[in-house]
């Protein structure tokens, strides 16, 4: 009698934990990974639905490519997963619920991430659609064990871009290094630098004008470095169009004194340079206008087509909160976008020196980027100003074009793709 | 005996018949949609109905897709559907074919898209010109008497299997600032090039990297034209004091003329539209050196944030006029030769 008992009440108990199982809404994350973040996000992601058993998330990883080629024509399409990990965020933007009426405190949410919430919404808009999971800047890598051998001492803080050019082209004479000063092939990573130097680059009538006295004054040193062998020639001569190329092997190779190059590199030159050599992030070369990087990143926002608009804000609501964002920016390696988590600082977890130091570095920057290179980011136009510079500099240092010829074109470059995208 | 015999032929007989039982059964399923659709469109009309599942997959396939990018030519705009694009005529055709002087690029609109013209042709008629030179050379030696004969025809063959992704990275990888070609120079006292940072090598390079990966290919075809010529034309040459010149000259190159065409044209339309293993061993660099016209439709229609479809949909169309023309001529080759055989 006993054991009927016994097993009527296991049925039960089965029968009911199946019911509420069946009940749970599923929400749908597409999630890409450059590294760790897909695994850390799993984590984060089963605690949710051991707090709240009525959510089901499924985490789609996929690779970055899906993301860039494929979302676009399922959202076009009224598709696409409830929740998604994006870097073009700004493009999209028409895409994204906003989750304001959805959250329990909309308020904290917004305070949180205020500085980064206009890259993810239209111009004028005060949607909550997401936060951004990571923060990128722009700034120089610097290999400090060359630096040290050569006896030349890294530029400190407000060092100027000349200043960091002649100390690199010390080092790699001095070291028999082929490459003094990499840059990563990009006009993204072009445009912090010409800032620095006092480029506009948004006219008064919010349509770009890139080609000001700054924007000549970076461009100018660019195709000169390349000519007097600081800048390696196959990296901003060595592709067509907008192709990005990067100088990461001759880095961990040690073969470049400094790569101007971002945040995201940190983790992976960990894993890749191991003890090989000390390296670090220095700070932002200044330039007559400011000392800044040029920020970035990638944004977890709402998809507006998701049937299931109330559970999307709550898993939002937790990855976005203080202890989970901390958590995810330690273990990944992350610079946080979380206004609160920055102020007071992250403990990445990583027994590499060099790691804590750059990222204590990268994240200063990120607090000091000028409010020009913080507005490219929310910028309708940046990414047709990234192309057009990228494409017609690189001209420039494969000595294929003039340098003026090379402004006119990249003013024609502009003038044509926004005509085409605002017909 | 006689007996044993017959009940083995009986049992084979059964065991046949049990074989060709599905068949049988699947005969009989279709025999009646087949009456009913023969006597529906007729014997003639049959042909049709074989042809039509293919043609269904062709046309989802192709003719659809062909005639979606011809509408996205006549259309401007950024955005993916139609409902979204504004009707622009020929408007991308003039922006792609505005040009002061068409042998000067920078004069025109679209200067890449020139410099790709450019670039293609010069590639077209340089990597055509050597791989059929040297496919030739490799099957004339490959038909010799030789020892491991087949062994070096693997040889020539084995990159035709690589994938082209992997035929640019592997060249990349010996190409590049510290690759094993400037390692192996160095060593000798050379200096340092840098092969795929200046203009001429990168386009040299390419043109090499590509005949390397389809001269196996090539040979092969030619080969098979080779061992067709009958062997006692030669062996009268030979009889006769005939040279080695003269024979290559008046039998060889006579008899295999047609697969040689065939060889041409199917190289010109292959090297019309290199890409992969150019865009990955090049990147289309140093500049635009060596960007051809499908990196520039690529770069116009997908790798920019705002992707110009319309552009890139008219600069594929005007490829493709182009690839139907090489593919008429070697239609048009081919039947030829068929009449001249059936002849």
């Amino acid at each position: 009698m006993k054991g009927l008992k016994r097993l009527i009440g296991g049925a039960l108990a089965l029968a009911l934990s199946a019911s509420v199982a069946q009940a749970a809404t599923e929400v749908r994350i597409m999630w890409y990974s450059d590294g760790n973040e897909g695994e850390v996000l799993q984590d984060l992601v089963k605690r949710f639905e051991a707090q709240n058993p009525d959510i089901k998330v499924v985490v789609d990883n996929v690779a970055f490519g899906i993301i860039k080629d494929q979302l676009p024509v399922q959202l076009e399409a009224g598709r696409g997963p409830d929740i998604v990990r994006v870097v073009e965020l700004k493009s999209q933007a028409k895409h994204w619920l906003d989750l304001r009426p959805h959250l329990k405190d909309a308020a904290t949410f917004e305070k949180n991430f205020s500085n980064t919430l206009d890259w993810m919404r239209e111009d004028g808009s005060n949607a909550l659609p997401g936060f951004m999971t990571q923060l990128t800047i722009t700034g120089p890598l610097v290999n400090t064990t060359l630096f040290e051998q050569a006896g030349v001492p890294v530029p400190g803080d407000k060092a100027t871009w000349d200043e960091w050019a002649a100390a690199a082209k010390k080092v790699a004479d001095s070291q028999k290094i082929p490459i003094a000063l990499a840059f990563d092939r990009s006009g993204h990573r072009f445009m912090g630098p010409a800032i620095s130097m006092g480029a506009k680059v948004i006219g008064p009538d919010g349509k770009p004008a890139v080609v000001d006295e700054g924007f000549k004054a970076m461009a100018q040193r660019i195709a000169d470095w390349h000519k007097n062998g600081i800048m390696p020639r196959e990296i901003w001569g060595g592709v067509a169009g907008t192709t990005y190329k990067g100088a990461n092997e001759e880095f961990v190779n040690g073969q470049v004194a400094v790569y101007f190059s971002g945040s995201w590199q940190v983790a992976q030159f960990s894993q890749k340079i191991k003890d090989n050599f000390d390296w670090s992030a220095g700070a932002e070369p200044c330039g007559p206008a400011a000392c800044t990087g040029m920020p970035g990143g990638a944004g977890l926002v709402a998809v507006k087509y998701t049937k299931n608009p109330k559970e999307v804000a709550r898993v939002v609501e937790y990855l976005a909160s203080e202890p989970v964002v901390r958590e995810f920016s330690e273990r990944t390696l992350f610079l946080p976008a979380h206004q609160g988590v920055a102020a007071k600082g992250v403990d990445f977890k990583s027994s590499d020196p060099n790691v804590k130091k750059s990222l204590d570095t990268f994240l200063r920057a990120t607090q000091t980027a000028d409010p020009l290179a913080l507005k490219m980011q929310s910028y309708r136009w940046s990414g047709t100003i990234y192309a057009a510079v990228i494409s017609r500099l690189g001209q420039v240092v494969a000595g294929e074009a003039q340098i003026p010829d090379a402004y006119a074109r990249i003013e024609d470059d502009i003038k044509q793709k926004v005509a085409e995208a605002s017909r | 005996m006689s007996t044993i015999t017959g009940e083995r032929g009986g049992q084979a007989s059964s065991l046949s018949s049990m074989l060709t039982l599905p068949f049988r059964f699947l005969m009989g399923v279709l025999n009646a949609p087949m009456s009913f659709l023969q006597r529906r469109f007729g014997i003639g009309g049959m042909g049709a109905v074989f042809l039509a599942p293919n043609m269904l997959i062709f046309s989802v396939f192709v003719l659809i897709p062909v005639a979606i990018n011809f509408a996205y030519s006549l259309t401007g705009g950024t955005a993916i559907f139609f409902d979204d694009r504004h009707f622009v005529g020929l408007g991308q055709y003039q922006t792609l074919l505005t040009c002061s002087d068409y042998t000067t690029p920078s004069t025109c609109l679209q200067d890449a898209f020139w410099q790709s013209v450019h670039n293609t042709a010069f590639f077209v008629i340089a990597q055509v010109t050597v791989l059929v030179l040297v496919s030739l050379g490799t099957a004339l030696v490959l038909n010799r008497e030789m020892r491991a004969r087949g062994f070096w025809r693997g040889v020539f063959f084995f990159p035709v299997l690589l994938s082209p992704v992997v035929v640019g990275l592997i060249w990349k990888w010996i190409l590049q600032r510290d690759g094993l070609l400037n390692a192996i120079l160095m060593d000798f006292g050379f200096e340092r090039t840098l092969w795929l940072a200046e203009r001429s090598w990168a386009m040299f390079w390419a043109i090499f990297v590509s005949i390397w990966a389809h001269l196996g290919f090539y040979a092969l075809i030619l080969l098979a034209g080779l061992q067709a010529i009958p062997r006692d034309l030669y062996e009268a040459a030979m009889m006769d004091g005939t040279g080695r010149m003269r024979t290559f000259w008046r039998i060889t190159l006579p008899l295999l003329w047609p697969n040689l065409l065939v060889v041409i044209i199917l190289a010109l339309i292959k090297a019309v539209q290199i890409f992969d293993e150019a865009f990955v061993l090049t990147g289309g660099g140093p500049g635009t050196s060596t960007m051809f016209i499908t990196q520039y439709i690529y770069e116009t229609g997908f790798a920019h944030v705002l992707r110009n479809l319309g552009l890139a949909s008219a600069a594929s169309i005007l490829m493709g006029i182009v690839l139907v023309g090489l593919t008429a001529l070697q239609l048009g080759v081919s039947n030829r030769r068929a009449r001249k055989e059936a002849v």
